[in-house]
């Protein structure tokens, strides 16, 4: 991977998750010819026009057809080239599901798709443009990865990243002006290794995306009102999935509880679930997301306090949880 | 260069053999989509004996040409050629979809030499095809991408998206065939879901088309020669085709769509291949 990046870490403060990815892809393209874009005329929204711009000959707009853009991103690669797709989530993962899992994951590809507008990030544009399942969609398929970052530096290290990682890589990202987690990129960002945000030793928090820095958030308010040590935890990559900090975690603190953007089915708290089972010590456990239903349209600022997804929301859900009773030894004369 | 006479002639023993050898793949297998296997072999033959720049010794040679089977149900016949064209042993075909075989219905191009892209789903191998004519282009590369497609396959709206991106870039690197064999699993194309005018859709997606005699290798190699001369538009070959071509009792019957053979049909299918004057 190559050190540093040619923008100023600082803009990243002015800058959504997609417009720091424009600008890392152009640093790439520069570096490396093979390299070549493709948008399904969402080069503006989703910020690769600025590559489009830099490189035309290296830049395919499919016009509103995903599904060829994803079949023709899967033969671009098949001659050699690392095409990175980009478009919103919804229309990656469902409008053109069966060319990304049959051309791309089956083939096992070098294809980088950047899907924007994941979750409920484009709220007021109402079910058809929100994005509630692609997580649980891209994990179910095979050779993908699955990347979630907390932030547009953390998107940035993503990208770098994904470049150096053979085959078929999913990264989910939002579209608003999304705060910054991270003042800087060099905190050792590495695709499948969790990042630990916040120590703790009550309750462990695990999240992905936007409810990263409000968990850190809500960890500071827990940790002054009520003197709850709680640890946070950064899953940016869904898959392959960190089980070691999980079951550190569970070791150590007790009880999980998982906050995404996403159905609550299938995605990270599901993900984090089969460890949770697996493992074998019990915990207590709960998940946060959308709860099987389709989003309310609104702001996401408002979304996110109305479906618990802020720090306010998880501070209550924290509470709650630290509540709940869970079998703690191996004593089950007591029942359920 | 124009086929000669001579050509002809060995193209004409090259598709008997692959004729009879999807008759036997098809044994192995169990069964197989026999009837459009047998529609495009003069296609395939044409391809692979006369114009695809390959190496079966060196199947990823940089500068081959690339092929697409998009309606990839075929498989048994693709199969088949790859077998006979020297990309492995015939004889490992006698696993043809058995318990981890590398063959399967719909091959695997991770798994079977000479078969540049997996397929099998329609209406995704124009898009790989228009993305490997633009591979070709961003890395200035002179080899050229075919891509033969279903004409029930034309039913999947991906395939028009496909077609409006080649015509959009301007892809004369690619050149399409459709297999016209006028039958889908369900029935004839025009009773299932009408495709016609076909032509004309084609042009209409600013196509240079080009109707032929699908059996014809005359016809198809004048045309594939007037395709690759093409500067202006990509181009579509219509190939006019029998689905089950060269077996008396599969012609034209949508029952051979996909089916199995037992020892007397397989002797009655030879014999009939044996006396069919093709080509």
């Amino acid at each position: 991977m190559a050190v540093g990046l040619t923008w100023n870490v600082y803009d990243a403060n002015t800058m959504t998750q997609a417009e720091i990815y424009g600008k890392v892809l152009c640093t790439l393209g520069e570096e490396n010819d093979n390299i070549v874009g493709l948008s399904a005329d969402l080069a503006k929204s989703t910020k690769i026009g600025e590559f489009a711009a830099k490189f035309p000959e290296r830049f395919f707009n499919a016009g509103i057809a995903e599904q060829n853009m994803f079949g023709m991103a899967a033969g671009l690669a098949k001659t050699g080239l690392i095409p990175f797709v980009s478009t919103m989530a919804v229309f990656t993962t469902m409008r053109a599901a069966e060319q990304v899992r049959t051309d791309i994951c089956y083939q096992n590809l070098n294809v980088k798709i950047i899907a924007t507008h994941g979750g409920i990030s484009f709220g007021q544009a109402g079910t058809t443009h929100q994005c509630t399942e692609d997580i649980a969609i891209t994990r179910a398929m095979a050779n993908m990865t699955v990347i979630v970052p907390a932030d547009g530096i953390e998107c940035a290290n993503a990208v770098r990243a994904c470049v150096d990682r053979p085959g078929p890589v999913y990264i989910r990202i939002g579209r608003g002006f999304e705060p910054n987690c991270y003042t800087t990129d060099a905190y050792g960002f590495e695709i499948g290794k969790a990042v630990e945000m916040n120590p703790g030793t009550d309750i462990t928090l695990i999240c992905c995306g936007i409810t990263v820095l409000q968990a850190m958030e809500a960890a500071r308010i827990l940790e002054k009102s009520a003197g709850i040590s709680v640890r946070v935890i950064n899953m940016h990559t869904i898959k392959p999935l960190d089980g070691d900090i999980i079951r550190k975690a569970i070791a150590e603190t007790r009880r999980i509880v998982t906050f995404e953007d996403h159905n609550i089915y299938g995605g990270l708290g599901s993900a984090v679930a089969e460890v949770v089972a697996e493992f074998g010590k019990s915990c207590a456990f709960a998940r946060v997301g959308i709860p099987d239903c389709f989003s309310l349209v609104g702001y996401p600022e408002d979304l996110y306090c109305h479906y618990k997804l802020d720090a306010d929301g998880i501070v209550e859900k924290v509470k709650e949880v630290m509540g709940k009773d869970f079998e703690d030894d191996d004593n089950w004369e007591d029942g359920f | 260069m124009p086929i000669t006479d001579q050509e002809i002639r060995e193209l004409q023993q090259h598709a008997k053999q692959l004729r009879k050898d999807s008759i036997d793949v098809t044994f192995w297998a169990g069964g197989a989509h026999i009837g459009g296997a047998l529609s495009m072999v003069e296609i395939m033959i044409l391809l692979y004996y006369k114009y695809l720049h390959i190496d079966p010794n060196n199947p990823e040679m940089p500068e081959r040409d690339r092929f697409i089977l998009s309606k990839g149900h075929a498989g048994v016949g693709f199969a088949s050629l790859l077998a006979r064209r020297g990309y492995f042993d015939f004889e490992l075909l006698k696993d043809f979809n058995k318990f981890n075989s590398p063959f399967g219905m719909h091959l695997d191009g991770n798994k079977v030499k000479g078969a540049d892209v997996s397929t099998g789903s329609l209406g995704h191998g124009l898009s790989m095809a228009v993305g490997m004519a633009l591979g070709a282009r961003v890395k200035g590369r002179s080899w050229r991408t075919y891509c033969l497609l279903g004409d029930g396959e034309c039913n999947e709206g991906s395939v028009w998206e496909a077609a409006m991106a080649a015509a959009h870039y301007k892809t004369t690197n690619l050149i399409t065939f459709v297999d016209r064999n006028r039958f889908c699993v369900d029935g004839p194309t025009e009773k299932v879901m009408g495709i016609e005018p076909f032509a004309d859709k084609w042009r209409a997606f600013g196509f240079i088309v080009k109707e032929v005699d699908g059996h014809s290798f005359a016809a198809l190699s004048q045309a594939i020669e007037e395709a690759q001369a093409e500067t202006k538009a990509p181009v579509v070959i219509i190939a006019h085709t029998v689905k089950g071509k060269g077996v008396a009792f599969m012609e034209n019957e949508v029952g051979w769509h996909y089916g199995g053979l037992d020892s007397d049909k397989i002797i009655e299918a030879k014999r009939s291949i044996e006396t069919a004057v093709i080509g």
